[in-house]
């Protein structure tokens, strides 16, 4: 969830830390490395397509350990998707 | 009730030695029965922190084996009478001590002392698992770097996943300048990506390395470093105390240098 601004303005240290932990920690923590995330990805780019026109390269997925508030675990670790579509009818 | 707390980080370097032997010496100072555990085997500091270094004869090794009493190899504080120290072997390594001997010998300590404080090695091994198996509340110390923080929260994860159901944060050698020139993640940041109650944060302060020299725990002592050891150990008795203000010398010293520098350049 990149700010358009931040591609203008250089990023202190500090926050380019906080960034690429958290990246990390997701990664670590899940236990599932970022090339199996990214393969996630190719996989749910590839069912979605079946149905809509997305944008396969501005989607994002992340696990978040924030959970939804529908469930009481606070920690459960949830996967989101952000997938832009482009075309809603069927192909 | 005899609390058993166990001060680990993962990474090596972050303080844990220096926060097991403030911590520690704070709640012998505010009257606690205390004993400090170095589990450290193989590669002992606590009692050269604690200026204690002279006075060893047996470890916990010997204990563990049967060479001695409990009591013989404690080595009694020169400064607080209530607070005792029990040195780690030097001479060997992590495999000489096993879980199930930890909690033995600890169940015994618990019955005469108000707090077991376990200064833990650095790393996720057996000396990890050593130190963590009779515990049951942590403090983990980290320091606003990315490899400390990273390795802290491993270290989280294996504690929840022991069943600790107190984990408690401490971030150490905290330098407000860089976190001011946004050089340095902020204390929230830390607390925000570890997601762990707070207890306190210790600012870079030279005096710990010159109590350290000495073998002279600061806590208590009028230093930044000291005030912040206090109201963590404060805290860990439960008291609420807020969070202490940043060092305002260096901002001192700073806007000082800076007025002498303008009169130079008119």
């Amino acid at each position: 969830m990149k700010n358009i601004f931040s591609v203008f303005k250089k990023k202190k240290s500090g926050e380019v830390a906080k960034d690429r932990l958290k990246i990390l920690l997701i990664s670590d923590r899940v236990n599932c490395s970022p090339e199996i995330l990214e393969r996630i990805k190719a996989d749910i780019a590839e069912v979605i397509s079946k149905y809509m026109k997305i944008d396969v390269e501005t989607m994002e997925i992340q696990i978040s350990k924030t959970g939804m508030k529908s469930m009481n675990a606070s920690k459960t670790p949830t996967l989101y998707a952000n997938i832009p579509i482009l075309d809603l009818r069927n192909k | 009730m005899s609390e058993v707390i166990v001060v680990t980080s993962g990474k090596g370097g972050v303080g844990k030695t220096t926060t097991s032997a403030n911590v520690g010496t704070g709640l012998a100072s505010l009257g606690k029965k205390v004993v400090l555990i170095d589990t450290d085997i193989g590669l002992r500091n606590l009692d050269v922190v604690m200026g204690l270094e002279n006075r060893i004869v047996y470890n916990l090794v010997d204990v563990v084996e049967g060479n001695c009493r409990i009591k013989q190899a404690l080595i009694k504080d020169k400064r607080y009478p209530s607070l005792y120290l029990m040195p780690s072997a030097q001479t060997r390594d992590k495999s000489s001590v096993n879980p199930g001997q930890m909690k033995k010998m600890i169940a015994a300590l618990k019955e005469q002392y108000d707090y077991v404080i376990l200064d833990c090695p650095a790393g996720i091994e057996q000396g990890f698992q050593n130190a963590i198996a009779a515990a049951d509340r942590a403090i983990v110390v980290t320091t606003p770097e990315v490899s400390a923080i990273r390795d802290a929260d491993r270290i989280i994860g294996l504690l929840e996943a022991n069943d600790f159901n107190k984990i408690d944060l401490v971030v150490n050698r905290v330098r407000n300048d860089l976190i001011k020139r946004g050089d340095m993640m902020s204390i929230n940041d830390v607390v925000d990506i570890l997601s762990i109650p707070l207890l306190g944060f210790v600012p870079d302060d030279e005096n710990v390395v010159i109590a350290t020299n000495q073998g002279e725990p600061l806590v208590g002592s009028n230093t930044y470093a000291g005030i912040a050891y206090m109201n963590i150990t404060k805290r860990v008795t439960g008291l609420e105390v807020p969070l202490m203000e940043f060092p305002k010398t260096v901002t001192f010293w700073t806007r000082v240098s800076e007025i002498f520098k303008k009169k130079q350049e008119v």
